[in-house]
């Protein structure tokens, strides 16, 4: 892929992006989130079309205007979320989209043929006639990596394909990539996680804010390299650790459990507490519990088992978001689009989100709009958020401005506890460095907060006490500077054990 | 005696009924499994009575008067596409607009061109669809019960009522046992699979839409070229909403559609009958309750009081590719 | 991202009106008529006369009271097909009262025959609002099948229990003259002006206030921000402990009510009896309504005075030109939810082409 552009309205996804894959290899694509990664992807599958930019497969120039074009090219593709039908059978999914004949019966025939053929030489075990809708998110990436290889994929991408599995199915898909490399078939695997880039890749790129900023051997190089190439600055962040021991205990957690509607455990027996004027990080892999118990302390999803005690006084099955906003719980949500804000209101009606039922913004039923935008400027001038205008859409602000007024919604009301998921995700260096600040002034002036990230240098920066879960479970706690990336990373991977 | 001679008629009657009703739902399940929610089978049915009949009404030519009607109702099944599938707009919003057209179109065409307030001439005998009496049906008469079920129920019916139970099996091979059918099932569960597998969704739905629109096209002109002799305005009556129901009543498959179709045909054909009768133990049943049991039986059916009705997954979102 | 100009939100539904007109002209140029000269006879027949606006605005009366009942849903994320059974329980829910309580003083029978109507228009709604809410039945689908069921239990009504002694006819006996609302020329003649005898009645005044009310209650209440949050993103609705469930059965039970309010203008204004099929389809128009004036109380009173003037004028014109019959106006009403509504996209992507095309030429590089 030579000079790659691609613009989505005045947002530049990929500029003059070069991008070469060997045959027979490993190639790792590294990046933050919004990287480029994959739209550039995207481009390379036919999703999106370049807007200037030439590929070339095998030596030879191609067009890749759809992904059949792909597909005939030999490139096949594992979506991060998978692209399956719920209510078809496996052999029904990888049918989806052959040229078989009018009939189905026969394709049929070569597909199972193919499904038993593939179990055999990869160990890629799928019962055919299991219903989508039935299987564990391993067997589904099994069924999308099936997919392509009945396709005949000489060209394989995977999409941040280990954020959804255990550590022994990530292990045993690097072993299947490696065998699939060996055959001759390239692979390119997406990702954030350094780790996996250094374990299984012969080649590695970093993207940078649309850029493709270097071009490794893996061998060549070490995570640190790759993440100062990643962010584009020093990664050692000072942590500017508490001088003072921290105060009364405002959130204890006992035995906390969720089982959820399909009968997965997906928190179990999680017990912990946060006090005052500390900073409590849960690291993990995305997956492994931490979105659920933000939501169950949130109040977003009822527990099937434990209790949450918040300064002593425990919390009850009925509480809603609006009674734990009384007693001083706030909550900055993992997702700002998909909870934190609402995209088609202006900002002053996003600035208010929750804190409507305050007496501040009108009497009785009523609503004052002026309060409401009066308090939105408020906001804006304390969390330097741009544009200063209240009345504009909130889809109209960047992203980083955009969590900005979300945490400036939630810090500024003097919260007990404070809650907060990804709180830099998609958002600019600046931005990091002034939201990483203000959240220690909060545990500073002394409130509780409890952190949940997926970027462990943020964890290791911010945190006074680190959590570590894995599969439901907090395996570990450690006390900031008493511990590193390579014990954590251990840890969540679930292979150091229970040690306290 | 008579009261099997009466069940029979009321049999007979209930086929009638129920033929509109199989078109247009086989038409819903066809629009609907692929990812396209059609409200508006009562406007393309009341467009295909129309045109076939108004064509007829000049050229007195059942077969030209089918295909006018086909021709009508796929002009607004593309209309629909166009709108849903090209410009991502509001299914509902989209069928609302076509059954209002249908309505307001036909009886303003109707009333210009023939003047007679709407309606078309009084069709003759040979400009309809005449009735098939299947063989042997008159020697059949005489064996009891099969006998006279055959004769009087199954046959003597027109064309258009077979070919309405033909479809359904063809429905059910085309949408089960074909590549085409399982790639639209697939683009009414998860259009993003099927477009990441190298294929059009577009294009895929716009097929959908256009079949349904053939199917409207027969039910209409089944109304007004072989049921009734002409076209009167709203001759459609609901008919296009009762297939509606009837499609979530069998949750969106073939052979269900046809069950509920003959049912809630067969409850059409006893408010008929119904009418100012009374039921021993009962007492009088206002018709007008048979008449809405249908919607109510539906109304129930979706509350999930009785089995569960889900729709296809993705029916009623317009496809639009993701940013990233 | 699309950035529209702001004037886009106003352009936009006089360029869909126009294009419906447009397509109508056609409609009537095919049927060999002269479109323009059909144009001027339904305006002045529509405006031209103090009679003829009496009628216009009585229409518009019914529409404004339907189109804010499809608006109030709208906001909540949810279509209200309804409207056309929720106007006939509301039309059930005043005659009601006003059978009932015949020998009350109007001060107290008048405001609670218009609270029957509401409730009746509510109760019809909500428990689709409820279905929606708690049992996942999709909304458009059972409020198309609560029209059907309230029409027929309407009939069975009519013809049945409630049906007037020695009448033929599907209505119920005459309310006490204390239940029904008084006509605009009464109101007019108290005060000693004379205006024209027309159907128009006091319920104009109240579709006003309605539309002053529901302006308050969206934008300007805690309520209307719940509605509005739970119907742009209900998880975050719930994120901020507004319940989506919640607030979808106040928001269809008000729409409801709405819906049942038009009966004041029809059941309590003009016929002073309730009878079958009053709504006439009115129900159907507010949907069009809603989209053309985009939900909002200012454009949806716009919308419900060009649906008047169409259906007065319309009326007009099929006195005069009887090939044109008011069926045209169901093909407008049609044309406009058609492109205000489906296909919005494209008429926007039109006015945005065209928007750069004429900025180019009027500022030359």
């Amino acid at each position: 892929m030579r000079g790659i552009d691609k613009r989505f309205g005045a947002a530049a996804a990929n500029r003059a992006v070069d991008f070469t894959v060997a045959r027979g290899s490993i190639h790792g694509l590294v990046g933050e989130n919004g990287a480029g990664k994959s739209t550039l992807m995207s481009i390379l599958y036919g999703f999106h079309a370049a807007d200037s930019g030439t590929i070339a497969v095998n030596g030879r120039d191609a067009v890749i205007g759809s992904p059949a074009d792909a597909i005939r090219l030999g490139i096949g593709m594992v979506h991060q979320h998978f692209m399956l039908v719920e209510a078809f059978t496996v052999v029904e999914n990888v049918m989806l989209g052959m040229a078989t004949g009018f009939l189905t019966a026969k394709a049929e025939r070569g597909v199972r043929a193919r499904l038993a053929e593939l179990a055999e030489a990869y160990g890629l075990a799928i019962d055919p006639d299991a219903r989508i809708a039935d299987l564990s998110v391993g067997e589904l990436q099994r069924v999308e990596i099936v997919k392509a290889l009945v396709k005949g994929a000489e060209i394989l991408i995977l999409d941040e394909p280990t954020a959804v599995l255990t550590p022994q199915e990530a292990d045993r898909l690097f072993v299947l990539l490696r065998r699939l490399a060996g055959e001759g078939r390239s692979i390119i695997l997406v990702t954030h996680k350094l780790k996996e880039i250094m374990a299984v890749t012969d080649h590695v790129s970093v993207m940078r804010r649309g850029e493709m900023v270097a071009t490794l051997a893996t061998g060549a190089t070490s995570p640190r390299e790759l993440a100062e190439l990643m962010v584009g600055r020093s990664v050692l962040l000072d942590p500017d650790r508490n001088a003072r021991p921290p105060g009364a205990t405002v959130l204890t957690v006992e035995g906390l459990s969720l089982v959820d509607a399909r009968g997965h455990l997906r928190l179990d027996d999680a017990s912990f507490e946060v006090r005052a004027g500390e900073i409590v990080g849960v690291a993990g892999v995305s997956g492994n519990g931490q979105s659920e118990l933000l939501d169950i302390l949130a109040g977003l999803r009822q527990p099937t088992g434990g209790r949450i005690l918040l300064d002593g006084v425990p919390i009850r099955p009925g509480d809603d978001p609006v009674a734990l906003r009384e007693r001083g719980l706030r909550h900055v949500p993992e997702d700002r689009l998909r909870r934190g804000l609402v995209a088609a209101f202006d900002a002053a009606d996003s600035a208010v989100l929750g804190c409507t039922p305050e007496p501040a913004f009108g009497p009785g039923p009523f609503l004052d709009r002026a309060a409401e935008i009066a308090d939105c400027e408020a906001r804006m001038a304390s969390f330097d958020i741009r544009p200063r205008a209240p009345t504009l859409g909130t889809a109209l602000f960047s992203g980083g401005n955009q969590q900005k007024l979300v945490l400036a919604r939630e810090m500024e009301r003097a919260p007990r506890l404070l809650l907060v998921g990804q709180p830099t995700r998609g958002v600019d260096v600046g931005a990091i460095a002034f939201i990483h600040a203000r959240l220690v002034a909060l545990r500073d002036a002394g409130a509780a907060v409890l952190l949940v990230s997926s970027e462990l240098d943020e964890i290791l920066a911010l945190s006074d006490r680190i959590l570590v879960m894995c599969g439901g479970r907090i395996v570990g706690e450690r006390r900031a500077g008493e511990t590193d990336e390579t014990e954590l990373g251990l840890m969540m991977a679930g292979l150091h054990g229970r040690a306290a | 005696m008579s009261g099997w001679l009466a069940l029979l008629a009321a049999l007979d009657s209930a086929v009638r009924l129920a033929t509109p009703l199989i078109f247009a739902c086989l038409a819903g399940l066809w629009s609907e499994r692929a990812g396209i929610v059609d409200i508006g089978l009562e406007g393309k049915m009341l467009a295909a009575a129309f045109a076939a009949a108004a064509i007829v009404a000049i050229v007195p030519n059942p077969w030209l008067g089918l295909l006018a009607g086909i021709g009508a109702s796929m002009a607004f099944a593309l209309v629909h596409g166009f709108a849903t599938i090209t410009w991502n707009g509001n299914q509902i919003v989209s069928g609302m607009a076509l059954n209002f057209l249908a309505a307001g179109l036909t009886a303003v065409l109707g009333n210009a061109w023939f003047g007679q307030g709407g309606r078309t001439p009084q069709l003759a005998g040979a400009a309809r669809f005449g009735e098939v009496t299947l063989p042997l049906a008159e020697a059949a008469e005489a064996v009891p019960f099969a006998g006279g079920f055959y004769a009087e129920v199954i046959s003597g019916h027109s064309l258009l009522v077979y070919s309405a139970f033909l479809l359904v099996p063809l429905t059910a091979f085309l949408m089960f046992r074909t590549r085409w059918g399982l790639r639209l099932r697939a683009s009414g569960e998860n259009p993003a699979a099927v477009e990441t597998a190298g294929l059009s969704v577009a294009r895929l739905r716009y097929s959908a839409v256009l079949v349904a629109g053939i199917l409207c096209g027969f039910g209409g002109a089944y109304l007004s070229i072989a049921q009734s002799a002409g076209f009167v305005p709203d001759m459609t009556a609901g008919k296009g909403y009762i297939a509606l129901a009837a499609l979530v009543f069998a949750k969106w498959r073939p052979w269900p559609a046809l069950g509920a179709c003959l049912l809630f045909g067969f409850l059409d054909a006893m408010a008929l009958r119904l009418q100012g009768a009374s039921l021993p133990g009962i007492g009088a049943i206002p018709v007008q309750a048979i008449q809405a049991l249908p919607y109510i039986l539906t109304v129930i059916l979706l509350a999930g009081f009785i089995g569960r009705a889900v729709p296809p997954k993705a029916s009623g979102t317009p496809y639009v590719k993701d940013r990233s | 991202m699309t950035f529209s100009p702001r004037w886009l939100g106003l352009v936009l539904p006089l360029a869909n009106v126009a294009i419906a007109l447009a397509a109508a002209g056609l409609l009537v140029l095919a049927i060999g008529e002269n479109p323009v000269e059909a144009m001027g006879i339904a305006f002045r027949g529509a405006l031209g006369s103090g009679n003829g606006i009496g009628y216009t605005l009585h229409y518009a009366t019914s529409f404004v009271f339907t189109g804010l009942a499809v608006a109030v849903a709208f906001h909540a994320g949810h279509f209200n097909i309804g409207g056309e059974g929720q106007a006939l329980m509301g039309g059930l829910g005043a005659a009601l009262v006003a059978l009932a309580l015949p020998d009350l003083p109007w001060p107290i029978l008048l405001p609670l025959a218009i609270l029957g109507a509401a409730l009746g228009g509510a109760a019809w709604a909500a428990v689709p609002g409820w279905l929606q809410a708690y049992r996942g039945s999709h909304i458009v689908i059972t409020t198309i099948m609560f029209n059907f069921i309230a029409g027929a239990l309407l009939v069975y009504l009519l013809a049945g229990p409630l049906r007037m002694a020695g009448s033929m006819a599907l209505e119920t006996a005459a309310f006490a003259p204390a239940a029904r609302l008084p006509s605009l020329a009464d109101l007019a003649a108290r005060f000693g002006v004379d205006l024209p005898r027309t159907p128009l009645n006091l319920s104009f005044a109240m579709a006003l206030v309605a539309c002053l009310a529901v302006w308050v209650l969206i934008w300007r209440t805690r309520l209307g921000y719940a509605i509005r949050t739970v119907g742009a993103n209900a998880e975050a609705a719930a994120y901020a402990g507004i319940s989506p469930a919640r607030v979808t059965v106040i928001a269809l039970a008000l729409s409801g009510a709405l819906a049942g309010l038009m009966a004041t203008n029809e059941i309590l204004g003009v016929q002073g009896r309730l009878i079958n099929e009053f709504a006439a389809g009115a129900g159907f128009v507010g949907i069009a309504v809603a989209l053309m004036g985009r939900g909002h109380p200012a454009g949806i009173l716009a919308a419900a005075l060009l649906f008047g003037v169409l259906a007065q004028g319309g009326a007009e014109l099929s006195f005069e030109k009887p090939a044109i019959t008011r069926d045209m106006i169901v093909v407008i009403q049609g044309l406009v939810i058609l492109f205000s509504g489906a296909l919005e996209g494209m008429v926007r992507h039109g006015g945005l082409v065209l928007a750069q095309r004429l900025g180019r030429k009027a500022v030359p590089a």
